[in-house]
């Protein structure tokens, strides 16, 4: 009784305007389009016209080898922002992970303040930056303001565990006789691999659903999942095709995921 | 050694700086923060070996410093310039700001902004203090799941599946018992509450996990009902978590661009929406003065979150 005074109404809530509006989205990604955009009615009401469920979009995004390769290239640009933010985070972490307890929380705050500003301003930012070097709609333009824009997902995460690494552990492989590259490589990277996991899948998830960005800051060549979507919903507006590709991002996602948790599950049992 | 190949790539930093404000000679300034970066790192190298260690974390902490401010501060620069390019430095002017107060559609637009972020922060706070002492007390199995995947999701997927939920089976039912409803503001308000009960909840039980108890059962062993347990002993206690929760939920609701634009139809106006169609449409430092102001706004959010709730901070991370 009591439980549900207090876990129903967000339950509900979310049950309506979360898990209700997915299940829709599955069904719609089986019906076919509008004559006008949107979709088409489930029963006929007039005569010749479409209606009721096909997989016809699914057929299209799988006979066309252009839906796999934006799929590919859409992994490729998350998969170098990752990297890109973990060579820029780790060091950065380590430093405010092994200062004085008395400026971490400083380093960290100024970590996070530029994050304050809004998502929009920081991609604009660079076009400003890059502009006047006639850097702008390319990919490194692209790569730039993802990079930017998650930053601080990576060096928060990576930050919190190498804050929880006893530095006695270094001292004795130093005793050992390690040298900084084996201290490095067979200590602190191992351990801080759970840190790089959940970093990564914050950093490479968002990007994969990313429009904005190629859109404002690379040429047509850099668009992925994330402007396919859009351009499916707002601009062509075949509701079906852009459910359905809604749908294979989720799927990538929860694959992504899957792997992330994986792997640092793998690591932590087997250390 | 070290401080010498520290105070070059500060320099180096320092001209890279200046590049982007100078008239001519970009790519040469460019050029030369490169080198001197290259200088730095050779003198850091030609150190002493136990003056070594950890200098390469020394040098390159700063550069991701500098990679995060210096984009900012450059917008910052040149929402005071004379030029309607911003490309270089010309000479200062309050203009773009004079001109962005005048512009009603902008005005409006913040309104509509300040609106929807007070009331979206407003129901959020309460589902999610919900949530949160739910998922605290009675370990429910499916709350979890739809508090934080909307949380964890690319926003796009909760953008797109509102859109046809609004538009192909809401407004046909309300349409069929005689109301009007299309994408506006309450579309808007209802998604930005979707994502950010998931975070007022993190933070609502994050601060329940850390608490003893005993206080819980002494209140009830003393013969407070369950409201009064909440009224007099839970809420006091989460009352940092709820109001840091709350000003979470307001910025993310007030910079919200990917949900805001798949929600809000083609009437409805927000501050990101407007930025996002100033810089497609054509980019003047009026964008820069948008910005700089919403920056302004929201470090002085941050700023009350830290003195109402010092240790917002470290709860954080």
């Amino acid at each position: 009784m009591l439980k549900w005074l207090v876990g129903g109404p967000p339950f509900v809530f979310l049950v309506a305007f979360f898990l209700l509006p997915a299940l829709i989205m599955v069904v719609a990604s089986l019906r076919y389009p509008g004559e006008f955009g949107g979709l088409a009615p489930l029963v006929s009401t007039k005569p010749g016209e479409e209606a009721g469920l096909t997989l016809e979009s699914y057929r299209v995004f799988f006979s066309d080898w252009v839906y796999f390769e934006i799929f590919a290239k859409s992994f490729g640009v998350a998969a170098l922002t990752t990297l890109v933010c973990l060579l820029m985070a780790y060091p950065l972490a380590a430093l405010i992970a092994r200062s004085p307890k008395r400026y971490r929380d400083l380093m960290v705050l100024l970590v996070v303040l530029p994050f304050a500003s809004n998502f929009l301003v920081r991609v604009y930012a660079w076009m400003i930056m890059l502009g006047p070097f006639e850097l702008l709609f390319s990919r490194f333009a692209v790569i730039c303001g993802m990079v930017y824009v998650h930053l601080p997902f990576m060096i928060l995460p990576l930050y919190t565990n190498l804050e929880k690494h006893d530095p006695a552990l270094l001292d004795a492989a130093q005793d050992l006789g390690a040298n900084a590259w084996q201290r490095f490589w067979r200590v602190t990277f191992p351990l801080s691999l759970p840190g790089v996991f959940s970093g990564s899948a914050l950093v490479f998830i968002p990007v994969l659903g990313m429009f904005a960005i190629p859109e404002i800051l690379g040429g047509k060549d850099d668009w992925i999942v994330g402007n396919m979507i859009k351009e499916s919903f707002l601009g062509t507006r075949d509701w079906p095709f852009g459910s359905m590709l809604s749908l294979m991002l989720t799927l990538a996602v929860l694959a992504v995921a899957g792997a992330a948790s994986w792997l640092a599950g793998r690591r932590v049992s087997r250390a | 050694m070290r401080s010498l190949a520290l105070g070059v790539e500060a320099l180096a930093i320092a001209v890279l700086f200046g590049s982007f404000l100078a008239s001519g000679g970009k790519l040469l300034l460019a050029g030369t923060a490169a080198a001197l970066l290259a200088l730095a790192g050779v003198l850091g190298l030609a150190g002493k070996r136990r003056e070594m260690r950890g200098f390469w974390l020394w040098f390159v902490s700063p550069l991701v410093y500098a990679f995060l401010y210096i984009p900012l501060v450059i917008v910052v620069i040149f929402s005071f310039n004379d030029s309607k390019l911003n490309a270089e430095w010309v000479g200062f002017t309050t203009a773009w700001y004079r001109r962005l107060f005048s512009d009603e559609e902008m005005l409006r637009a913040a309104l509509n902004s300040l609106s929807i972020a007070c009331v979206a922060a407003a129901i959020a706070t309460v589902l999610g203090t919900m949530a949160g002492l739910s998922m605290h007390r009675f370990k429910p199995k499916l709350l979890p799941f739809l508090v934080f995947t909307p949380v964890a999701m690319p926003e796009i997927l909760l953008g797109v599946s509102l859109l046809i939920f609004f538009l192909n089976t809401v407004s046909p039912a309300l349409g069929a018992v005689g109301l009007d409803f299309g994408l506006g503001l309450t579309t808007v308000v209802i998604a930005h509450v979707t994502f950010c009960i998931g975070f007022v909840a993190i933070i609502v039980r994050a601060r329940l996990a850390g608490m003893d108890e005993s206080i819980f059962e002494a209140a009830r062993d003393l013969g407070a009902t369950p409201w009064q347990t909440f009224r007099l002993v839970t809420l006091p206690l989460i009352m940092p978590g709820v109001i840091a929760g709350a000003l979470m939920a307001f910025t993310l609701s007030i910079d919200d661009f990917v949900i805001t634009f798949f929600t809000s139809g083609i009437g409805t106006k927000t501050l990101p929406l407007e930025i996002y169609t100033m810089i497609k449409v054509a980019v003047t430092p009026e964008v820069n003065a948008v910005s700089a102001l919403l920056m302004a706004l929201t470090l002085g959010m941050i700023m009350i979150a830290a003195k109402l709730v010092p240790d917002l901070m470290r709860a954080k991370t």
